[in-house]
């Protein structure tokens, strides 16, 4: 009987998935549908962009200068043996703004942001907020989820290419400033091999696909809380796990796609 | 938080941005130093284009002058024809030599012009008639072999 019982264990949970993406779709699909009213009233979006992109600027940069620093640090001892000190603004440059930037910027986001999303609104359920919004014939999708969306979707590529700036400042402040990389060389051959719609659009692209999947996952997580205490704790952890599962994977599929061969 | 506050935070945040990503594009990127849409596009025939690839740069006296914008294989001659898109301030005259060469011993493949003597210019989707092509190391180690074998032996 145990085995049958794992097998049926088994099927709950795929169904139990495969019903979850399906709502999380449906839910999509409405948010999208309802965002014309949110773009009227844009002051809400305004609101949830201080609270999202403002509040996650200090994280942002901080975070970006040191991994730009750590790159330079790094590269430069791994570039120092092929005698190729002058490429190390090529390497922090490209790995920062094809994949460090967006990914990292994108993580960080889902923790900072995303988390207190799901927080906000799976208590704004369990206090029963979102019930009273009904009752009073306000959609819940477009005054909450919306604004929060769209606040995510457009602060995550100015987030991310933030990053990408302020951690390419940090490679030069560790390769040129501190070790003594030739200045000249570190620009021009960054500015050689960095370019503008290969590299750097993409990269926005990139973060325009995580800000919509990050948020897309938290509010649905906050949405779907069951109303209890424990309900909305564990969706918050399902929000910061689920978000950066889907940025790596998604990350590998796009890079895939937009630097395979070139 | 009154709102004035909050919109000057935002739009901080937002100009941030968006002077970050104008940084990136100027200069990180290529968008500030190499201006697309002023070039003429001419072509040239490799017999082994060897490790060059789209977007190799083209150097006249070692300046940037373009960039190779395609590379395909024309079936009909079995050789390699290569477009390259060159900026409209440098002409060249009809008869330019096109060399494929490698910068450093083991750096990246471009195009090295050597331009000759006549006096027509080169226009929009002519054909550079004189090249060289890339030099593959494997051929060149085997004509020094069948050159050394060749050779009596000393003695």
């Amino acid at each position: 009987m145990t085995v049958i019982n794992t097998i049926r264990g088994i099927g709950h949970r795929i169904i139990n998935a495969v019903w979850r993406i399906g709502v999380a779709a449906r839910f999509f699909f409405l948010t999208l549908l309802y965002s014309g009213n949110s773009f009227r009233r844009f002051h809400l979006i305004i609101k949830e962009l201080f609270s999202s992109g403002v509040m996650s600027l200090i994280i942002i940069i901080v975070a970006g200068l040191f991994v730009g620093m750590v790159l330079g640090l790094q590269g430069y001892e791994t570039l120092k043996r092929y005698g190729s000190e002058s490429a190390l603004g090529v390497m922090v440059a490209l790995g920062l703004v094809r994949e460090l930037g967006p990914v990292m910027a994108a993580l960080l986001f889902a923790s900072r942001a995303g988390s207190a999303m799901t927080a906000e609104i799976g208590l704004m359920k369990a206090t029963e907020q979102i019930s009273a919004m009904e009752m009073m014939a306000v959609n819940p999708i477009a005054r909450i989820v919306a604004p929060r969306f769209w606040a995510g979707v457009i602060s995550m590529p100015l987030l991310a290419a933030l990053f990408s700036a302020v951690g390419i400042f940090g490679g030069y402040l560790v390769g040129v400033v501190q070790i003594g990389v030739d200045e000249g060389s570190f620009w021009s051959q960054m500015q050689a091999a960095v370019d503008f719609r290969e590299d750097i659009l993409n990269g926005v692209i990139k973060s325009l696909v995580f800000g919509t999947v990050v948020t897309l996952i938290a509010l649905f997580e906050g949405f779907d809380a069951p109303p209890t205490a424990e309900g909305v704790s564990g969706a918050t952890t399902r929000t910061v796990v689920t978000s950066s599962l889907a940025i790596l994977m998604l990350d590998f599929v796009l890079t895939a796609i937009m630097f395979r061969g070139a | 938080m009154e709102r004035t506050t909050l919109d000057l935070w935002v739009g901080m945040f937002v100009v941030a941005g968006i002077a970050a990503l104008v940084f990136l594009a100027m200069k990180v990127g290529n968008l500030g130093t190499y201006n697309v849409s002023n070039t003429y596009e001419v072509h040239a025939y490799f017999s082994n284009v060897g490790g060059l690839k789209p977007k190799a740069s083209i150097r006249d006296a070692g300046v940037l002058v373009g960039r190779v914008t395609a590379i395909n294989l024309d079936t009909q001659r079995y050789e390699a024809n290569v477009v390259m898109s060159i900026d409209k301030r440098y002409q060249f005259p009809k008869d330019t030599f096109a060399n494929i060469l490698t910068s450093g011993l083991l750096g990246e493949q471009y195009i090295g012009l050597m331009p000759g003597g006549d006096t027509e210019m080169l226009k929009n989707g002519d054909q550079i008639k004189q090249t060289q092509s890339a030099m593959v190391l494997e051929d060149l180690i085997s004509k020094f072999m069948f050159s050394k074998a060749a050779e009596p032996a000393a003695k």
